[in-house]
């Protein structure tokens, strides 16, 4: 997790952080970069219609604003890859830009496996996670259930780290 | 070629047709709620993006989480949509609309 340390945001990962935040981000920037399919809940999550009734004004702007959303997604996630470790355990160190890169990063993360793991404001994480472990331990829900709880406290420990904005 | 007879009809002065009123009603940048963002993070972007205060910032992201919605910003339909766009850059769930 996130901590202050002078104008820096530190954190010291564990080698299976590390080997979740890669992957992680990874898969964010491979969504955003095979081609991305519309229909797929997750891009339309990640790139909402602006126009939400008038579906002709909506992909008029699309046409013109998707790619450079797109590049800053994939640069934001790139971030993450770039701080991180090679291999193994170690820290990371954010000045106040690569530190919004993350942050930014981190929640397109969340945001995909948000879709994919059916959240909704009803969820509770921690009882979702209790009955899939009963279901099955091994499954790839469980992971995908931890990796995205992770996220959000790693979220929250980087807003918490930052330098108060004004 | 014949020249036809105009018939003979009366100028008619055109009727006054009311000009419908131009919509000048201003456009708004509207933010949804969503499951998965956090409010902290929420707050955040509104303070980063709009330079709001994190007060103002706070009870925007309030009014987002338990009303479903909030306008975060009014003006031009240009602007308005700058302004979607950049809250899509930072994952929050944003439409254009009038005011």
């Amino acid at each position: 997790m996130f901590r202050r340390n002078g104008t820096q945001c530190v954190a010291t990962f564990a080698v299976d952080e590390v080997r979740v935040l890669r992957k992680v981000a990874g898969e964010v920037v491979g969504l955003l970069t095979d081609g991305m399919d519309h229909t797929d809940p997750v891009v339309s999550r990640l790139f909402p219609d602006i126009y939400p009734d008038r579906p002709d004004d909506s992909a008029e702007f699309r046409l013109y604003t998707e790619g450079e959303l797109k590049t800053g997604k994939i640069d934001q996630a790139g971030a993450i890859l770039a701080a991180l470790p090679d291999e193994g355990e170690g820290e990371v160190r954010l000045d106040g830009e690569a530190a919004e890169a993350w942050l930014r990063a981190i929640n397109d993360a969340r945001l995909a496996m948000g879709t994919r793991l059916d959240i909704t404001a009803d969820t509770d994480l921690s009882e979702e996670l209790e009955l899939a472990v009963v279901h099955d331990p091994g499954s790839s829900r469980v992971f995908q259930l931890s990796v995205y709880a992770y996220l959000g406290y790693l979220q929250e420990s980087l807003l918490n780290a930052l330098p108060e904005i004004e | 070629m014949g020249v036809m007879a105009l018939p003979q009809v009366a100028p008619v002065e055109a009727p006054e047709i009311e000009e419908a009123p131009a919509d000048d009603r201003p456009w708004v940048t509207v933010v949804w709620d969503d499951p998965v963002n956090l409010m902290s993070y929420v707050t955040w972007v509104f303070q980063k993006l709009f330079g709001y205060s994190r007060d103002r910032a706070e009870q925007l992201m309030l009014d987002v989480h338990h009303k479903g919605k909030a306008v975060v910003s009014i003006g031009a339909r240009e602007r308005m949509e700058m302004d979607a766009n950049q809250l899509h850059g930072y994952g929050l769930w944003a439409t254009v609309d009038r005011a």
